[in-house]
């Protein structure tokens, strides 16, 4: 093959995707390791890369310590409540702890945080939210992690990681190709640590056409985070649990900004509230020590945001759709209604175009809203991610192995998306979990834990075969037929995700089912995945920008398999609004208060299943 | 909206194609000029639109939902420290606002953290991050533990 191979070599730390887990983790590695070599290979530029690429109006995980807003403890309890109770609470109280500490450095880097004029503390958008303009968030973090990097490589899609060969188990680095060059480029190090995007466009979006873009997380969030640890033989965790936010409808603008800085609330196309009269039916469903409104009203304790959801299907589905967020009365403040405008234009652009395409004007009217197709991350209000020890003064043994934020891969590490069990991290906390990972990726190093890797050029050989053959495909077959995307050999990226889309959505509970899936459902949708699986093989590309597009499929199609098994393995329907097991309607705390852990074979794509214990924070002398 | 390029302000700098973090902003072989080559990939983030060095770059709201008739513009200025934004609605009405996007020289106060002094075995062996715990409450205190916190780690079914 042409391509040239381009080797950087004794790399110390390498971070696989630079949004803001990955640019955390580059920053701090540079701390402990002085003398360290650290690489950053990004898909993107650095610069405008990863989800916060367009900015945000609000950083939405500070605990404010400093001026005695909440304690760490306090924001476990408030993701595990969300979480319907299935969170790793070692990595939640770890993150917590350390978040203020990246915020303040924030500040200090230039971001312009807002200030309460009455206290001087950081203006509250909610409990945890504090509001900023945001649209320099990415450049300025970018900056600090270009500033202890050894090398950037901007434009490197990441497709699979090196694995040692003298020892089982250990990771050696990771390959991939320049999307502009088509250079393979191999990067050997030590330890690597997997800051990669989670995963939009899975299910198929609600938008048809050109629209199709217009999801809520970014198009380029191709589930690499979990595409390239699962195809390494790392344990998942909790991958069913994908998320579906409510946001206004089409352009997918924000609502936290609505709801708790300006105090709007929502109505049914009959202007009633409609939440209060699905609490009854669900509470039935989930228990009420998960949804007692009552408690909610009277502490801080939220509802969680699927039961919330479940309100809004179920109302729509009942005839008395649209669900309209009512603005109208805080949009009479010109100060109000210039945070609301600010906030879409700091981190969701598209909805402000779209209101000014159709003369929305909340002031005037009050907006439609919708519920999103599913997604799978693991920053958000949902978990999905890696399967990693927790630090070791927190963590029971059975979270613990060593190297905070290390992966069942020795020497692998994850952070941001990554990483499952930790919700609500968002920009700040992925940051911080980029800085434990780079911390403790310096110590596995220096405690000589990466002594001996062994990576032959066969392996290397056969990677670089397996990533240019959609583009041989191409080659060999085009000729075939006369013109057209039409070819009884091979599928272009587009068409495949086009079926992986249709298939997750009608099997696993997408958008066009009402998020409804069952056992049976769910194992037709294994069968079609595999056949899937199969024509993968026939992927075709036909330049570099098509082999990028082919890479992220395959990172898609592992994540939604992943997905598939771990929705099939819970006998429960736990998270209500998210998704439901028509088969089995009810939570099942019997049965069910557990993690669910999964393993893929790398050799033979077999899939185990198994329950992890789940512990909560509990008095010292429960 | 997916992003579009004016034939005549375009010179085919590139800018939006260094920029794109979609990798969709490409150059044309014949016009020598950018365009959009997968408008359904594009998530109306507005990187390439401000990195124009020529305001070359615009957009235009989906086809599958946005009526024609509408724009959003943007001036950022990195000298300056602002964004300025413009939207012109369907029916002629304008906003127009602006706000600051750093508060500080770029990146002028960030470390090199290569150069400051390296942390202390005992720093190394405890649960610190770089600058703490002083950053953390910027006061004396120390790391949270669930120790000090009065609280352990228990299975089971805890709400």
């Amino acid at each position: 093959m042409a391509y040239e191979t381009i080797v950087e070599d004794n790399i110390d730390i390498l971070v696989c995707g630079a949004g803001l887990g990955g640019t955390g983790a580059a920053f701090e590695a540079r701390y402990w390791g002085q003398d360290k070599k650290i690489v950053i290979a990004e898909k993107a530029n650095i610069d405008r890369s990863g989800a916060v690429a367009q900015g945000l109006y609000a950083i939405n995980c500070y605990m404010g310590t400093r001026w005695g807003e909440n304690k760490p403890e306090d924001h476990v309890r408030y993701a595990r409540i969300d979480l319907m109770g299935m969170v790793r609470e070692d990595l939640l109280f770890d993150m917590a702890r350390h978040v203020d500490s990246a915020v303040h450095q924030f500040e200090e880097w230039g971001l312009p945080l807002m200030r309460d004029p009455k206290t001087g503390a950081y203006q509250r958008e909610g409990r945890w939210q504090i509001m900023i303009h945001g649209e320099s968030y990415k450049p300025i973090v970018a900056e600090a992690a270009k500033k202890s990097a050894d090398k950037v490589f901007n434009r490197i899609c990441v497709t699979h990681l090196l694995m040692d060969e003298s020892k089982e188990n250990r990771v050696a680095g990771a390959v991939g190709f320049n999307v502009r060059t088509g250079n393979y480029h191999v990067f050997k190090s030590k330890a690597v640590i997997v800051a990669a995007g989670g995963a939009s466009m899975i299910f198929k979006p609600r938008s048809v056409g050109e629209g199709a873009g217009r999801v809520w997380y970014a198009p380029w969030s191709s589930g690499s985070a979990y595409g390239l640890l699962i195809d390494a033989g790392a344990k998942m965790t909790q991958m069913e649990n994908r998320i579906v936010l409510a946001r206004f409808k089409d352009g997918y603008g924000p609502v936290g900004a609505y709801f708790l800085h300006l105090k709007t609330r929502t109505q049914n196309c009959n202007g009633e509230e409609y939440e209060s009269k699905w609490w009854p039916q669900l509470q039935e469903m989930v228990g009420k020590e998960y949804l007692d409104p009552e408690v909610s009203h009277a502490t801080h304790r939220p509802i969680p945001t699927c039961l919330r959801n479940h309100a809004f299907i179920n109302e729509v589905n009942a005839g008395r759709g649209p669900i309209h967020m009512i603005t109208m009365e805080a949009f009479q403040d010109p100060h109000l209604e210039e945070v609301g405008w600010e906030n879409f234009l700091g981190m969701t652009v598209g909805q402000a175009v779209l209101w000014a395409a159709t003369d929305v004007d909340p002031k005037n009217e009050n907006p439609e809203l919708t519920t999103s197709e599913p997604y799978v991350m693991g920053s958000h209000a949902t978990g999905c991610g890696a399967w990693c020890s927790g630090p070791e003064d927190i963590s029971p043994p059975e979270y613990f192995w060593g190297y905070n934020r290390m992966t069942s891969v020795e020497g692998l590490f994850g952070a941001g998306d990554a990483v499952g069990g930790t919700p609500h991290a968002f920009s700040s906390g992925s940051f911080t979990e980029g800085r434990l990972a780079a911390k403790a990726a310096c110590k596995y190093i220096d405690d000589g834990k990466a002594k001996g890797i062994r990576v032959s050029d066969k392996q290397i050989e056969d990677l670089k075969a397996k990533i240019y053959k959609p583009m041989e495909h191409y080659k060999i077959y085009r000729n075939e037929v006369v013109a057209g995307s039409v070819n009884p050999n091979f599928i272009n990226p587009r068409q495949g995700l086009d079926r992986l889309q249709k298939l997750m959505d009608e099997y696993c509970g997408g958008v066009t089912v009402s998020y409804m899936t069952n056992e049976k459902l769910l194992n037709i949708g294994l069968k079609k995945m595999k056949a899937l699986e199969e024509d993968m093989e026939k992927l075709a590309a036909e330049d570099f920008h098509e082999l990028l597009r082919a890479w992220e499929l395959r990172h898609r199609v592992l994540t939604s398999e992943s997905v598939f098994q771990h929705t099939l393995f819970r006998k429960e329907t736990r998270w209500p609004g998210y998704y439901y097991r028509g088969d089995v309607m009810k939570l099942d705390d019997e049965n069910w208060h557990v993690l669910t852990v999964s393993r893929r074979d790398p050799k033979t794509g077999e899939y185990t299943m198994e329950k992890a214990p789940c512990y909560h924070l509990v008095g010292a002398d429960e | 909206m997916p992003t579009f390029v004016y034939m005549t302000r375009c010179d085919g700098c590139g800018y939006c194609v260094d920029i794109c973090p979609s990798d969709i902003m490409h150059i044309d072989k014949t016009y020598r000029r950018a365009y959009n080559i997968e408008p359904n990939m594009c998530w109306e983030c507005f990187s390439c639109v401000k990195a124009c060095p020529h305001d070359a770059i615009d957009v235009r709201g989906y086809a599958d939902f946005a009526p024609l008739g509408h724009s959003v513009r943007v001036k950022r200025d990195e000298e300056k420290g602002t964004i300025a934004w413009k939207i012109k609605f369907r029916d002629g009405r304008e906003k127009n606002f602006l706000s600051p996007i750093t508060t500080k020289p770029w990146g002028k106060y960030i470390p090199k953290l290569a150069e400051v002094p390296a942390p202390s075995k005992e720093m190394r062996d405890s649960e610190l991050l770089f600058n703490e715990p002083k950053y953390i409450r910027l006061d004396d205190g120390d790391l949270y533990t669930l120790k000090a916190a009065g609280l352990k780690l228990k299975e089971g079914v805890y709400y």
